[in-house]
């Protein structure tokens, strides 16, 4: 499946964001997986540092350096005071190893008070990572809604305040691979329900109009089955009537209201999320969606992570 | 002999004593989880059945608040949700109900003009290149900010009741230290040194490597900018240094309180802990915690479950005995078939999420639980239902 001008695994890096709670980490684990089973070396960094990206791999908690979660599939957690050692050391060349501590703190001060420092030592990493080709893939769980905003357009935002100087030389390369949509992309999670569809239109917006990074697909989380086909559907509603249901129990001897409640809870939740769906899919014309299946299932860590990279693989058409 | 003893501090056994016991109620959780819908259930609760005037504050970037309020959109004012709003959905409230949103820009300008010692010192800082940018763009002056607002709100004096929105629980942690965060900012050393050279335009020794790299890094006039804009924040020192210890206060207070909300969901289930330890690390108020989109009990039914598993394994026994009210046996098995799997997918969903509950709601006093319920809220009447729960 063709999924826009550039297939969104052939892209180098790819953001993965969305609102909390849609499974926008878990997306973006599976992912990495998918590409690293592809045969591609792929990079999965977490921006906010939780250190919990590892569980999506049933690793060891992650941390600055990267670390083989997977075949192929190495994971790190983003922090900025290392990113802004490493910044000093590749760019700067200043030999002042012996002082680059209290040399660090003084930025990292900067970095919290000016804006923007911090945004771009975070996303700085992962697009050097890119441009140096130390993987064919980054795959990046960044921030939620309103924050990745700011990380994305970090270049634009340095270079309108830094007229000269080494940063505003970085800007440009930074903003050369952020904004080509052959390299890069972002991805929004969404779920099917009323306020994180509501939360992603105006995340794609923003990422339109404030960032140039290109939207590339829209992952829609925990799409749940359809039970039932019209002609079933219409069965189902005899078997609810009093009489079908005594008649059911007494067959089963054993109680099937709590049953056929449960599905009927199911076939409503399906409905209400279907109609957010088509909300979603309407407000982002030629944006493609990837669909993932709820998965009802006690497992987690790499073994969900594991499933629904199937179940992305084949939305992706491998 | 008996001597009378300080009563221990009365302890809220629903959200109702909860609410009517405290002024400022924080909401906080993962995002997705309905906190904010929660926020402004409880804030409509307490205007309906507790009386005075009750707030609700988002202090969220998102605008959340304003759907589930039926509110089309609000600014940095307080606006008044309108009486009527409640009597037509047959609830006569005994109080009154605002919603507000934080508004970023809005405010710092505000405090500008509060803590700005003179009318050229405010014209140079809200003209600085900096403060524009940190005060529309960057994420972490929200922090702040919110808990600025809310410390302004309560001290006005003006509400009963706040019901405070927070961002998704990273942000709570950070917009818990903000008030810390900004303190610490304007007494650090840092500040002095970087604003050292624009005040005696002579580096001294110690700031001398800084400026030579930090000249190199970002560029002259990049660093006159930075100068100028601590140079003019700190003439605002002592404003803002008080004034983050007394909202620090505020948080501590007796009177505050907080709730954090959580689907059942692991991920979220394992940030509401994270909030909960975080909490009690600060010694900060827990007073509640909601569990939202609970799966009905009736899928714990162990008859229910083996009927389950029966017509998963076979249902024509049972289809046979509806098929002639109702259509083929074929047919009957098949949705029977369908029924009964979907059953048992729930029921492992609802096992999961009931460990999660127990583990997490032994953290707190008042434990709330709200049912899956198959609408979005969007308007009182759906935030009144939420309330019938939380109550």
């Amino acid at each position: 499946m063709s999924t826009g001008p550039v297939d969104l695994l052939d892209r180098k890096l790819v953001f993965v964001t969305g609102k909390g709670g849609v499974g926008k980490s878990t997306i973006a684990s599976a992912l990495a997986l998918v590409a690293a089973r592809q045969g591609k070396r792929t990079l999965a960094c977490e921006f906010d540092a939780k250190g919990n990206l590892a569980d999506f791999f049933s690793a060891a908690p992650t941390g600055w350096d990267p670390s083989e979660v997977q075949p192929n599939l190495f994971a790190m957690s983003m922090d900025t005071e290392e990113s802004l050692k490493e910044y000093l050391r590749l760019q700067v060349k200043i030999p002042l190893v012996a002082r680059i501590g209290p040399l660090a703190r003084t930025l990292d001060f900067v970095a919290n008070a000016a804006p923007g420092v911090k945004e771009i030592l975070t996303v700085g990493k992962v697009v050097w990572e890119t441009k140096e080709q130390h993987y064919d893939l980054v795959v990046v769980d960044a921030s939620a809604t309103g924050h990745v905003v700011a990380q994305l357009s970090a270049p634009q935002a340095i270079g309108e305040l830094v007229k000269v100087g080494l940063v505003r030389d970085q800007t440009a390369w930074l903003s050369e691979i952020l904004d080509d949509s052959a390299t890069t992309g972002a991805v929004i999670v969404a779920a099917p329900e009323e306020m994180p569809v509501n939360e992603s239109l105006e995340l794609a917006e923003r990422i339109r109009t404030e960032t140039r990074v290109d939207l590339a697909a829209t992952v829609v989380n925990r799409v749940l089955p359809e039970l039932f086909s019209r002609d079933e559907e219409e069965v189902f509603e005899a078997l609810r009537r009093p009489d079908a249901i005594a008649a059911l129990e007494t067959a089963a001897g054993g109680p099937l209201a709590p049953i056929l409640d449960a599905a009927e809870l199911a076939v409503t939740l399906r409905r209400t999320r279907t109609v957010h769906l088509d909300r979603l899919r309407e407000g982002l014309p030629g944006v493609p969606m990837l669909y993932v299946p709820e998965l009802f299932t006690r497992s987690h860590g790499i073994r969900a992570t594991s499933q629904l990279a199937d179940a992305l693989a084949a939305e992706l058409g491998y | 002999m008996a001597r009378r003893r300080t009563a221990p501090a009365p302890t809220s056994t629903s959200l109702e004593q909860l609410l009517a016991a405290n002024e400022v109620v924080v909401t906080c959780g993962s995002g997705g989880v309905g906190k904010t819908t929660s926020a402004a259930a409880l804030g409509a609760m307490a205007a309906a059945h507790l009386g005075g005037r009750v707030l609700v504050l988002t202090v969220d970037p998102a605008r959340r608040l304003a759907n589930a309020l039926g509110l089309e959109q609000f600014g940095n004012v307080e606006s008044e949700v309108p009486r009527s709003a409640f009597t037509d959905v047959g609830v006569e409230p005994r109080g009154r109900l605002f919603a507000a949103m934080l508004d970023t820009k809005a405010s710092w300008d505000d405090l500008v003009n509060l803590h700005a010692p003179d009318e050229a010192t405010r014209e140079a800082i809200l003209a600085n290149p900096l403060y524009q940018n940190i005060t529309g763009k960057f994420v972490q002056s929200h922090d702040y900010i919110a808990m600025e607002r809310l410390y302004e709100i309560h001290s006005s004096g003006r509400y009963d009741l706040i019901v405070v929105d927070t961002p998704p629980t990273r942000n709570a942690i950070d917009f818990l230290e903000a008030p810390d965060r900004m303190a610490d900012f304007f007494s650090s050393r840092l500040l002095r040194w970087l604003t050292a050279p624009a005040r005696s335009r002579v580096l001294n020794y110690a700031s001398k490597p800084f400026y030579t790299v930090a000249d190199r890094i970002l560029g002259s006039q990049f660093l006159e900018d930075i100068s100028e804009f601590f140079l003019l924040f700190q003439s605002m020192y002592d404003g803002f240094v008080e004034r983050s210890r007394a909202v620090s206060r505020l948080l501590e207070d007796h009177g505050t309180t907080f709730v954090v909300v959580s689907t059942l969901e692991p991920a979220p289930a394992q940030e509401a802990e994270f909030f909960v330890n975080a909490l009690a690390e600060r010694d900060l108020n827990l007073g509640a915690l909601v569990f939202n989109k609970v799966l009905p009990t009736d899928l714990f039914s162990p008859k229910a479950a083996k009927v389950a598993e029966r017509l998963c394994r076979d249902a024509t026994p049972v289809a046979e005995a509806v098929s002639e009210q109702v259509a083929d046996t074929e047919q009957v098995c098949r949705v029977l078939g369908e029924v009964a799997e979907s059953f048992l997918n729930y029921r492992v969903v609802a096992s999961r999420e009931s460990e999660e509950a127990a583990r997490l709601g032994a953290t707190a006093e008042v434990v709330a639980t709200v049912p899956y319920l198959a609408e979005d809220i969007h308007d009182l009447a759906g935030l009144l239902t939420i309330g019938d729960h939380l109550w």
